[in-house]
């Protein structure tokens, strides 16, 4: 569909539309909706990370002045086993209303039981304290070796591994079993002159997104309800609300609030449906909000994991054979992005022989929930951990070594098929051949270089642009924008129509007035919308040809359209956009087209990022002194927000590598759930991420688009991992590299 | 004949890792793999998202398959 073209408005960084909304204070977050008569809600949470309840009283709570509903888990109507859309997790209805609202155990620190409404939010909080509540407590496990291991507590007796070659008979906390193979890890082994393995460890991590969940909901009499919240995908928060309160969609309008940040952590549900379980026991309004203690409780991080892998060379730097074994946690419920991590971590690799296998491991966690590229950070951390450490037993430079064993158009994949073009031979040449590269290092400094790889996805995507009398118009879509998009949709339906981009305005649609999008993730919204769009200009383009000719009175196909204007090519005549839409009332109506799309041919991305660091020696701080991010976009609609997209990416990575983990007493409480001691990285403490776009357009769409979203977070953590391990000379395995682990490693301790 | 490639959670039903179907779309093949492996769930199936000749389609019922076609089948891919 596309090679390398001119084009008008695409490339160009224009103002953001969504900007001075969003400087000014204007926009409208999740916590912002008020409506009359509403009331607050708030949420008991477990003090325990495995406990059974033993009783549960409501009655003194629900007889405080001013308490107007509450609400436990016997309020869902009977819910099923039954699985539900949510990406890589594999949830079920069930899981995801135990983990709403707790039915007879509680399964992490935080953990929500019982919510109540009442006229203040101060109200419900006093109330919370009367809620009477008898636990047994139980050992909890915290991590994959200890709830893999014999005579693990269990946290589900009717969970039994599936995956295995034989069907279990006990019990287990290992939900699933996966493998992935390709030709002959033995073989492969046995050609190689150097083989390396190592086993790694990478921390529960949040996205750290700064908005916390909030919405506001109201359940009316008849059924019609809506709710307003802060969420990557409302027609999402719309199927498993409604799934779990047993409702019509077409009774559930959801509107999606401006959002300040999802990362994937935003792609569920938590107090939607207990909301507006409130609201209609009070018949009023329900407004709830996390705050930051919750939201590291109680909201789904991503994995921590523990992977060992091994990779075989020959002498003249040919990979030969990839193996690895990765343990997922999941938290509380099943489904970890563990299968994501078996499919991506090889693949930035030519190599015929490969061998993974996955498990997805329950623990006493908040159940994990999808952070940029489920899964595949985790996994490359290890693999490009290795690429390093056998490019310095080769010999060899590791950008050359990963070059010369780099998956191109036509490499099998492990997961089954073959890259049609992609850019990861681009991004290693642009890294090799830029400045950072070239600089050289000074004392107590080390470098690392690592790839990355996301398959980025399509899906189904619904726009309407409405054109207006005075030839603006209005971008109905439905993808909530998490990153920019507002201003793409905006730049590609101008190239669609060759108007100027600020004489169309671009909006998310709610769930009633735009029809079906799936949600905001996946790096699919510029690519999967924006086609979407395309199309919708397209339509309106040929609608205002049909209008033109009509005017003329010549067929359609005499008519021209170039830069915004009709042409007809029969004569002399010619109208704009802006003349054909005045006139619209006379020759059939307003205009507005239509663009509904299940988008297909979604191009991977690849990133190569370079890190630098200077290491402490006295006190174990890691600064990072040089870092570039180099990623394929495919074609850039929007440099700057392209850019955006790879420094944020990177900036979470680093964060990830260096310093962020949660961290939990020996009876499985959190003790870090606040910004103060889960330390994400602020601009005071990186440089400058230089962002490299590479373009190595992709076919499937009209422009050259690849998803950039998400490949960006997948280097950081072995770039700066073997920085490190570069700096003080001693090998890394685990994450995070905070000063006491890197003093311990430096002392020999580690 | 197009060819498919089962998923390793797939093996378990089907024993052979891949194999050959006659099938001019994505129904008739469903079809034909299930009438020859009656221990893989149809509905499981019909969730699933397939490559198709290199191209992941999330939503494949409509799809037509040529004669070399290569299948692979694999779960939702999402994101975050």
């Amino acid at each position: 569909m596309s090679e390398a073209r001119e084009f008008k408005y695409i490339g160009q960084s224009t103002i953001r539309p969504d900007g001075f909304d969003k400087v000014t204070g204007r926009a409208n977050y999740g916590a912002d909706l008020s409506l009359p008569g509403m009331i607050w809600g708030k949420i008991l949470r477990s003090p325990h990370a495995h406990a059974i309840i033993k009783r549960l009283d409501t009655s003194r709570a629900e007889a405080f002045p001013g308490v107007l509903a509450v609400a436990t888990h016997s309020d869902f109507p009977s819910v099923t086993d039954q699985a539900i859309e949510s990406g890589e997790g594999s949830l079920t209805l069930l899981d995801l209303a135990r983990n709403v609202l707790a039915k007879d155990k509680v399964l992490y620190h935080g953990h929500a039981i019982v919510a109540i409404a009442a006229k203040t939010s101060a109200i419900a909080e006093q109330a919370l304290a009367l809620i009477d509540i008898e636990y047994e407590v139980l050992k909890p496990v915290m991590d994959v070796r200890e709830a893999m291991a014999a005579g693990a507590p269990i946290l589900h007796p009717d969970m039994f591994t599936q995956g295995l070659a034989e069907k279990p008979t006990t019990a287990s906390n290992v939900a699933t079993r996966l493998e992935y193979k390709m030709g002959d890890i033995e073989a492969g082994f046995k050609d190689a002159d150097v083989v390396v393995e190592r086993e790694f460890y990478t921390p529960t991590a949040h996205q750290g997104y700064i908005e916390p969940h909030a919405c506001t909901v109201r359940f009316e009499k008849d059924g019609q309800s809506m709710i307003w919240c802060s969420t990557q995908g409302h027609f999402d928060v719309r199927a498993s609300t409604a799934k779990l309160l047993a409702m019509d969609l077409g009774k559930l309008k959801v509107i999606a609030s401006e959002i300040g940040g999802g990362f994937g952590g935003k792609t569920t549900v938590y107090l939607e449906p207990v909301a507006l379980i409130l609201s209609r026991k009070s018949g009023r309004p329900v407004k709830m909000i996390m705050d930051r203690d919750e939201v590291f409780k109680a909201t789904g991080p991503g994995s921590a994991t523990r992977s060992w892998v091994k990779i075989g060379a020959r002498k003249d730097g040919t990979i030969t054979a990839m193996q690895g074994r990765l343990a997922y946690e999941a938290g509380a419920f099943k489904g970890s992005p563990v299968m994501m991590g078996c499919m991506t971590a090889f693949t930035p690799y030519a190599v015929s022989n490969m061998y993974i296998e996955g498990f997805d491991v329950v623990v006493n966690k908040a159940k994990v929930a999808a952070y940029r590229a489920p899964g595949a950070p985790q996994a490359e951390f290890a693999v490009e951990m290795l690429v390093n450490e056998l490019a310095v037993k080769l010999d060899r430079d590791p950008i050359d070594l990963r070059l010369q064993n780099a998956a191109q158009e036509g490499t099998q994949t492990i997961y089954g098929p073959k890259f049609k073009r992609v850019g990861l031979v681009e991004c290693l040449e642009a890294a090799r051949d830029s400045k950072h590269y070239q600089q050289a290092l000074a004392a107590n400094q080390g470098r690392g270089v690592a790839a990355g790889f996301w398959f980025n996805v399509g899906g189904q995507s619904s726009v309407h642009i409405n054109m207006n009398p005075d030839g603006t118009g209005t971008i109905v879509e439905g993808s909530p924008d998490i990153g920019g998009s507002r201003a793409s949709m905006q730049m590609m339906a101008a190239e669609a129509m060759g108007i100027e981009p600020g004489r169309l305005k671009p909006i998310i649609g709610d769930t009633e007035n735009v029809a079906f999008s799936a949600g905001t993730g996946g790096s699919r919204t510029t690519f999967a919308t924006g086609m979407a769009v395309i199309e919708a200009a397209e339509d309106v383009v040929a609608q205002m040809k049909q209008r033109a000719a009509s005017m003329w009175n010549v067929t359609a196909e005499q008519v021209e359209w170039v830069d915004g204007v009709a042409l007809n090519t029969a004569g002399e005549d010619r109208l704009s956009l802006a003349e054909i839409c005045a006139g619209a009332d006379r020759t059939g109506g307003q205009i507005s087209g239509r663009g509904n799309i299940n988008a297909r041919g979604a191009g991977p991305s690849f990133a190569v990022h370079l890190c630098d660091v200077e290491v402490d020696k006295d006190t174990g701080k890691v600064d990072v002194v040089r870092y570039t991010a180099v990623q394929d976009a495919g074609k850039a609609i929007h440099p700057k927000y392209v850019e955006g997209q790879y420094q944020g990416g990177a900036v979470q990575g680093i964060g990830w590598a260096l310093n962020e983990e949660y961290i939990y007493s020996a009876d499985g409480l959190l003790e870090n759930a606040g910004f103060l001691d889960y330390r994400i990285p602020v601009a005071s403490d990186l440089p400058m991420i230089d962002a490299i776009i590479v373009e190595v357009p992709n076919n499937f769409h009209p422009y050259g688009v690849r998803g950039v979203g998400e490949s960006g977070i997948i280097p950081p953590l072995a770039a700066v991992g073997y920085a490190v391990e570069n700096a003080i000379g001693v090998p890394v395995t685990d994450l995070p590299l905070s000063p006491p682990r890197v003093f311990n490693l430096i002392q020999g301790k580690g | 004949m197009a060819r498919v490639t089962f998923s390793s959670t797939q093996q378990q039903f089907t024993v052979d890792a891949e194999c050959e179907v006659d099938a001019g779309n994505y129904r008739e093949l469903i079809a034909a793999i299930t009438s020859r492996y009656p221990a893989l769930d149809r509905a499981e199936l019909l969730q699933m998202a397939v490559a198709i000749d290199g191209e992941i389609i999330h939503e494949p019922l409509l799809e037509l398959v040529d004669s070399d076609s290569e299948i692979h089948f694999f779960h939702f891919i999402a994101g975050g």
